[in-house]
């Protein structure tokens, strides 16, 4: 099945307020810059947004963060080289932040993305973060259960996509992004090159195009670290 | 306590320390900071392969200025280079590699360490943003937690201690100790002293350190080479 290529305005038009928003990204490694400043320009607000961390500079999801559109961050590392836009309103009470051990933070996205809605993992057993969270004993060890996390839309930055949405990543840019195509109800990627169906060898797929909905082509991205090193604040 | 009679590991010598002990044939993940040096001080002969939690297995050293590509990082976000045999892999391939006890040795730093293993490295108090990233993945998953860390703070309080203060980042989970002045095992609730520094006493190390000191024969001499 074609997905439509869309303008990146009209791609991110229908996101409400209080919509939950998976980020991908590692850092400024897949991180779909354009789509998240698209997002600024949108104007929805009250956002639940997930991600590996929370922002650094003044661009991307620092700079939704610092225009307080994010109600509450899900991620496992909220620190960057300058992370002031979440933790000014972190020590402030204003902006919520649920912390995650990275891999639960992934299994948890993949599981939502498989229709599992629980699952039990070792990590974070016997530390703050399993506080309040069912324990139960398997083969004589400890594991803590951990819910899927399931959202209404997934912005995801990729290389390139066919129009059938089956996508190839650029190397660590990878990273969140095919948990993160499974399990929104509106995947929206934004990719460098699109190709026609046929030009991605199928052995070769990293995302097929099931897990897809919306590509924007960005023949030109900007990454974020280097934004940043630059000092650029959007809007 | 006084110290000034002793020479102190320099960060890159308690990298090359850890990396001494690394088996041939080793996945190895590297924490950020000082256990990133560990890759460049694996003995000759020996092939240990790198995981990075981000999403990458085989990677070199860093890039030459102004050949760094951002979108080839390792976990501290600092670009790196591939060597013949990488891989690229998602999140989720990621963590099953670590918590599906793929990972041979995963190599930390530390707030503190309890003579138990548990591992505090993540939180050292209220007023901070808690952030874990995949400590805590890590610890459960990997087959062998070492810790690299200076043996007290920098103030001279113990890291090595009786029991954690701080908030755990795993339980019971470290089983080597490098710092920069000893090396220490985690064994059966216990801290056993393996190396020292030349001019340390087993007295004067134990006044630095918040738990007993347990020894098991010889404790050999811990006097790496000037690296850096």
């Amino acid at each position: 099945m074609e997905k439509p290529v869309m303008g990146i305005a009209e791609a991110l038009a229908d996101v409400p307020d209080g919509a939950t928003v998976l980020v991908g990204g590692f850092g400024g490694a897949g991180s779909p810059i354009e789509l998240v400043h698209a997002l600024i320009d949108q104007g929805a607000r009250d956002l639940t947004v997930v991600n590996n961390n929370a922002g650094n500079g003044d661009v991307g999801l620092a700079a939704l963060i610092r225009e307080r559109r994010v109600r509450k961050m899900i991620c496992s590392f909220p620190r960057s080289a300058n992370p002031k836009a979440f933790t000014e309103l972190y020590l402030k009470g204003e902006i919520e932040l649920e912390v995650v051990p990275q891999g639960t933070l992934a299994e948890r996205i993949r599981a939502g993305g498989a229709g599992i809605p629980a699952f039990y993992t070792p990590a974070s057993v016997g530390t703050p973060l399993a506080e309040g969270k069912e324990v139960r004993t398997f083969d004589g060890r400890d594991y803590v259960m951990e819910h899927w996390i399931r959202a209404d839309y997934a912005l995801v930055k990729a290389e390139t996509a066919d129009r059938a949405g089956n996508l190839l990543y650029n190397m660590s840019a990878r990273n969140f992004g095919p948990v993160m195509c499974m399990a929104a109800q509106t995947t929206v990627v934004q990719v460098r090159n699109v190709v026609e169906p046929g030009a991605i060898d199928p052995e070769a797929v990293v995302t097929p195009g099931i897990f897809v909905d919306r590509i924007v082509q960005v023949a030109d991205p900007a990454q974020e670290e280097l934004l940043f090193a630059e000092g650029a604040v959007y809007p | 306590m006084s110290t000034e009679t002793v020479t102190r590991l320099s960060r890159a010598q308690m990298a090359w320390r850890a990396a001494q002990d690394i088996a041939d044939g080793t996945y190895a993940n590297l924490g950020i900071g000082i256990p990133e040096q560990v890759a460049q001080f694996v003995p000759e002969g020996r092939q240990v392969t790198y995981h990075t939690e981000n999403g990458v297995l085989g990677f070199g050293e860093r890039p030459p200025q102004g050949e760094e590509d951002y979108d080839l990082v390792n976990a501290g976000k600092k670009p790196v280079t591939l060597l013949p045999g990488a891989s690229f892999f998602h999140h989720a391939d990621s963590f099953a590699m670590i918590r599906g006890g793929h990972i041979d040795v995963a190599i930390l730093g530390a707030f503190q360490v309890a003579p138990n293993g548990d591992l505090a490295n993540w939180r050292a108090g209220d007023d901070a943003v808690p952030a874990v990233g995949g400590a805590m993945d890590l610890v459960v998953g990997a087959k062998s937690v070492w810790v690299i860390t200076s043996h007290v703070t920098r103030t001279g309080e113990h890291k090595l201690i009786e029991r954690c203060t701080y908030p755990l980042t795993g339980v019971g989970v470290v089983s080597r100790i490098f710092t920069d002045v000893a090396v220490i095992h985690v064994q059966d609730g216990r801290f056993v002293l393996k190396e020292m520094v030349p001019g340390m006493t087993v007295e004067r190390l134990q006044e630095m350190t918040g738990a007993p000191l347990a020894t098991e024969g010889k404790i050999g001499t811990l006097c790496p080479p000037a690296v850096g």
